[in-house]
């Protein structure tokens, strides 16, 4: 009577080893290249589910290929996975390689391991976002978000002509860094001053279609002679837009937003917005992995806030007011064609104070 | 913790009435499951109940065992009245049960589920501060007390969930046996068991009889019933119809007064049929 | 052959087959297999630099996962601990800040993540909520009081007790932190606990048959609360060896904590039915999955690999569970 009960551990094991020799087999492993004296880039963002990061990512990616380097890509889980984003980093640093650019999730959470990663002689350089001290790490590549902010703020000026100002502001979160970057800028841009009365009502949207909705309502309710309004990205303008329309004041109000998603485009050229600023993470990217080609061949180093630029992005432009229309936006936007994206992108650039 | 069969409590000459049960009623809420029921249980003996479907079987022993308190009536246990407020109450006072659903945990072993809850620890501080368990010595009484009562099962360490249906009713009914002092109390115990395996259950019930523990059992089935039972109480509506004895009725008289065709009330004993 | 004897014989009789049968013995194997391809697919796996790494990233979840089994193990889940671990971070971050009272803030820290267990303890023994919804209901507390706590801020953590499990000591060129070691010491603990004494038979007789637990005189409820509450205590742990790694304590961290430890749990062969499975296990499902992720990084394959095969692996451990538990029926 012999009572082996082999079956349920066994089968457990030979599945698993399925399911791992599968993992191997599906994928072309760059493993026998890696052997040799290629280059290998660790590149860790945010997360997986936003299209900025999966630009970013492929940006990266094909220019690696391009300097005959290779990148090893990571990403927390969520928007605030420190755990997620350090253990990448380790397992980077054991991979050997020799930069690592990071997007990090939280501007302090990183910067233990940032600096053990340094004191290995790795190239640390933060993409998108800074860390704060900012020269935690050798280098950061981003948009200047006031830059940024002033353009948004500069169109919106002239769009508005020679009538009295009455400014809307929807904001995402409160304190967020570079949530502050973009209204400040908006403000310069716009020419007034914090607290200037043009400015008939500000709210938080968190960079959500639906709470953009929510708070433009509420915000036309209570001014209905506002006919300008500031959005910290293309959803929360997207439901600004839907309010606006529901009161029948498209024509009487000027909407702005800034981010420069493929959807934020769109309704650029829709006519929904009148105009978005643009930024790079393909330039964060590419530019990022320069740096580290470059510091493996020749020890150089970059140093400091390395802006990558934003763009104005109308179909209604202005004189002397320098910008690109739709088209050219389509082609240079970061993005997939999804709604869903919007709030995730929001939460990764707004951050956390 | 005792564990010898032999040193329990000196048992009562043979007769002596050990527990009794007076009155008792519980309804449950329009349901009245017991109504003024009695019953009686005298050293030495093995006492059937029998009686149709919801005639209150299981409620007067869960009401014997404390799982269940009565709304009316006492329980008296050597002429003394006890109240029981849960199964461990009458546990402390050497009251086991083998209830209709075994209550073992099939995941566990036969050792363990013999001990369960009055698991043994180990001597010194290793069992007083760090509560170490005596696995071997478990272990080892287990199967000590499955070979005195004869009772065949694989190893000791086995799972129950592994056991064939008889064998974990063995288990079950061996728990009783090994902890028992005063009486055991088995409900349904070869239901759903095939002919070998009901025979080694009654053999078990002898056994337990035979070591001088009373055993008050319920079963459906009239031919074991008549193999086993010394006296045969016929339970009726939530009340004692009658208390007879195999000799006295036949199986077919059994199930007319518990069917209520024939007229079972106290007289019948007295009267013989 | 009498009984005795024939008992005597298997037990005398196990070795392999004893090994086999143990239910730690699939997960095992699956570690090992995964750890083996990774060594030879890579120079740097084995290094034991890197083996000390993944041992590191298994901490906070490991340790997490210790009151997630001893919870499943009664039948029961905990939705609620990853959340619970971040309030004891935010708790003892916040305070170490304003009151400069290392010692102080730890210990409330602890207090609250062991009151929290108590508080789910108590409802589920007292009055039979099922821990599903006792623990999601609890999250949904933990959470906002974590965000009323911080609000909006993280705290970064200086202090050096509560980063003190971050710090490594060398053996050899392996580089040991106090979290693995704390984080070992608290499964053997707990292994003991589980295997060794009545209170851990009656926990897995509990989750076994509850009903069969209550009527052979195993205090239930007691039982219960002492599971729950011990495993807030050992929450509150995690967050401090949280703390330790990652010295900043964030209110958006450790969001997929628990559901890894759920994983952990799961793919260690633990039974989500209760009263199945062992604490070993557990930790060998938290270093699968850490390793498949590690692994998958130094061989330069997509980590979205460690999603589907930790995927696949959690529906294989729960298909085999119900199959064995059906064939025993
Ligand atoms: N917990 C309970 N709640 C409500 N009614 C109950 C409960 N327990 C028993 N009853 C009712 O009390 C009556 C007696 O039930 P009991 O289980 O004692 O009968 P029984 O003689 O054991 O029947 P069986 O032979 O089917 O086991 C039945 O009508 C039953 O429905
Ligand atoms: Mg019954």
């Amino acid at each position: 009577m012999m009572r082996i009960n082999i079956p349920r551990s066994t089968k457990l094991a030979a599945g698993s080893f399925i399911c791992a020799t599968l993992a191997f087999l599906n994928q072309p492993t760059p493993m026998a290249k890696a052997a040799g004296d290629q280059i290998v880039i660790g590149l860790v963002t945010k997360t997986e589910v936003n299209p900025y990061f999966v630009k970013l990512r492929q940006a990266a990616t094909a220019e690696a290929e391009k300097q005959g380097a290779k990148l090893i890509a990571r990403f927390g889980k969520f928007d605030g996975d420190n755990e997620g984003q350090v253990a990448a980093v380790e397992d980077l640093i054991s991979a050997g390689v020799k930069g690592i650019l990071i997007t990090p999730n939280n501007s302090t959470g990183m910067l233990g391991i940032i600096k053990k990663a340094r004191d290995k002689g790795v190239l640390v350089i933060a993409l998108d976002t800074a860390t704060d001290p900012a020269n935690a790490v050798d280098a950061t590549l981003a948009t200047d978000n006031f830059e940024a902010g002033v353009l948004q703020g500069q169109y919106a000026r002239k769009a508005l002509g020679d009538k009295q100002a009455k400014l809307a502001m929807l904001d995402g979160t409160p304190g967020g860094t570079v949530d502050t970057q973009r209204h400040d800028g908006f403000l310069k841009g716009f020419g007034i001053a914090e607290g200037d009365p043009a400015i008939v009502g500000k709210q938080n949207t968190h960079g959500a279609q639906d709470e953009g909705q929510t708070a433009m309502e509420n915000l036309l309710t209570a001014h209905p002679d506002i006919n300008v309004v500031y959005t910290i990205n293309e959803p929360a303008a997207e439901g600004a837009y839907a309010a606006i329309k529901a009161r029948g004041k498209l024509k009487d109000i000027v909407l702005t937003s800034i981010d420069g998603g493929r959807l934020g485009v769109q309704y650029v050229q829709q006519g929904k917005i009148a105009a978005t600023v643009m930024q790079f993470p393909k330039i964060m990217a590419s530019k990022g992995v320069d740096y580290v080609v470059e510091y493996v061949k020749s020890g150089q180093k970059p140093s400091g806030f390395i802006n990558t630029g934003a763009s104005l992005i109308t179909d209604k432009p202005f004189s002397g007011l320098e910008s690109k229309d739709t088209k050219w936006g389509l082609e240079n936007c970061w993005g997939l064609n999804t709604l869903a994206a919007g709030k995730d992108r929001l939460l990764a650039v707004i951050g956390r104070p | 913790m005792t564990m010898d069969v032999t040193t329990k409590v000196a048992l009562p000459p043979k007769g002596t009435v050990v527990l009794e049960a007076r009155g008792i009623t519980k309804r449950y809420g329009q349901v009245t499951a017991l109504d003024h029921a009695e019953l009686e249980l005298r050293a030495g003996e093995v006492l059937a109940v029998v009686g149709d479907n919801g005639a209150g079987k299981s409620t007067l022993i869960k009401v014997l065992c404390g799982a269940v308190v009565p709304d009316e009536g006492e329980v008296l246990l050597d002429g003394k009245p006890v109240h029981f407020r849960s199964p461990l109450d009458a546990r402390k006072l050497g009251i086991e049960t083998v209830y209709q659903d075994l209550a073992v945990a099939p995941a566990l072993d036969i050792a363990t589920n013999l001990f369960l809850g009055r698991e043994l620890r180990r001597k010194g501080p290793l069992g007083g501060w760090f509560r170490l368990l005596d696995k071997n010595r478990m272990r080892r009484e287990a199967q000590h007390e499955m070979d005195q009562l004869k009772f065949h099962l694989p190893a000791i360490d086995s799972a129950v969930e592994k056991l064939s249906g008889g064998q974990r009713q063995g288990v079950a009914v061996a728990r009783a046996a090994i902890f028992a002092r005063r009486l055991v109390i088995m409900d349904e115990p070869t239901a759903a068991l095939g002919v070998r395996e009901s025979g080694q259950v009654l053999n078990l019930i002898r056994t337990i009889r035979d070591r001088g523990l009373p055993v008050i059992l319920i079963s459906h089935d009239m031919p074991h019933v008549f193999e086993v039972a010394d006296r045969i109480q016929i339970m009726r509506l939530g009340r004692r119809a009658a208390v007879t004895t195999p000799q006295k009725h036949t199986m077919s008289q059994v199930v007319a007064i518990m069917t209520g065709a024939a007229r079972g009330d106290e007289p019948v004993e007295a009267n013989g049929g | 052959m009498s009984t005795s004897s024939l008992a005597a014989s298997k037990r005398n009789a196990i070795g392999l087959g004893r090994l086999i049968t143990m239910p730690t013995f699939g997960p095992l194997i699956v570690l090992i297999v995964f750890c083996a391809i990774f060594s030879l697919a890579t120079k740097t796996f084995f290094a034991t630099g890197n083996l000390s790494l993944v041992v590191q990233q298994s901490v906070i979840v490991g340790t997490l996962a210790i009151g997630q089994t001893m919870i499943i193990l009664t039948a029961g889940i905990d939705l609620a601990n990853g959340g619970i671990a971040v309030l004891g971070t935010i708790l003892a971050g916040r305070l170490v800040a304003e009151q400069q009272n290392p010692v102080l803030s730890l210990l409330f820290a602890l207090f609250i993540c062991t009151s929290f267990g108590l508080t789910a303890g108590l409802l589920v023994s007292r009055l039979m909520l099922p821990p599903f919804i006792v623990t999601l209901g609890l999250l949904g507390i933990v959470t906002a009081i974590t965000r009323l706590t911080a609000q909006g801020g993280a705290f970064p953590v200086t202090d050096d007790l509560l980063s003190w499990p971050g710090n490594a000591f060398a053996v050899g060129d392996t580089s040991i932190t106090y979290g693995m070691i704390v984080m070992f010491i608290l499964y053997v603990l707990v292994w003991y606990l589980l295997t060794q004494t009545a209170w851990g038979r009656h926990v897995y007789a509990i989750g076994n048959n509850r009903e069969a637990a209550r009527l052979v005189g195993i205090p239930v409820q007691a039982r219960l609360l002492s599971v729950y509450t011990f495993a807030g205590l050992l929450y509150g742990i995690g967050a401090w060896l949280a703390l330790g790694r990652i010295p900043n304590a964030d209110p958006n961290a450790l969001q997929n904590a628990n559901l890894d430890s759920i994983t952990a749990v799961v793919i260690g062969g633990t039974s989500l039915f209760g009263g199945r499975g062992s604490l070993w296990g557990t930790l060998i499902g938290t270093l699968i999955v850490s390793v498949l992720r590690n692994g998958l990084t130094l061989t330069g394959i997509d980590p979205l690999w460690q999603d589907l095969v930790t995927g696949i692996l959690v529906i294989s451990a729960v298909a085999l569970d119900q199959i064995s538990r059906r064939k025993q029926r």
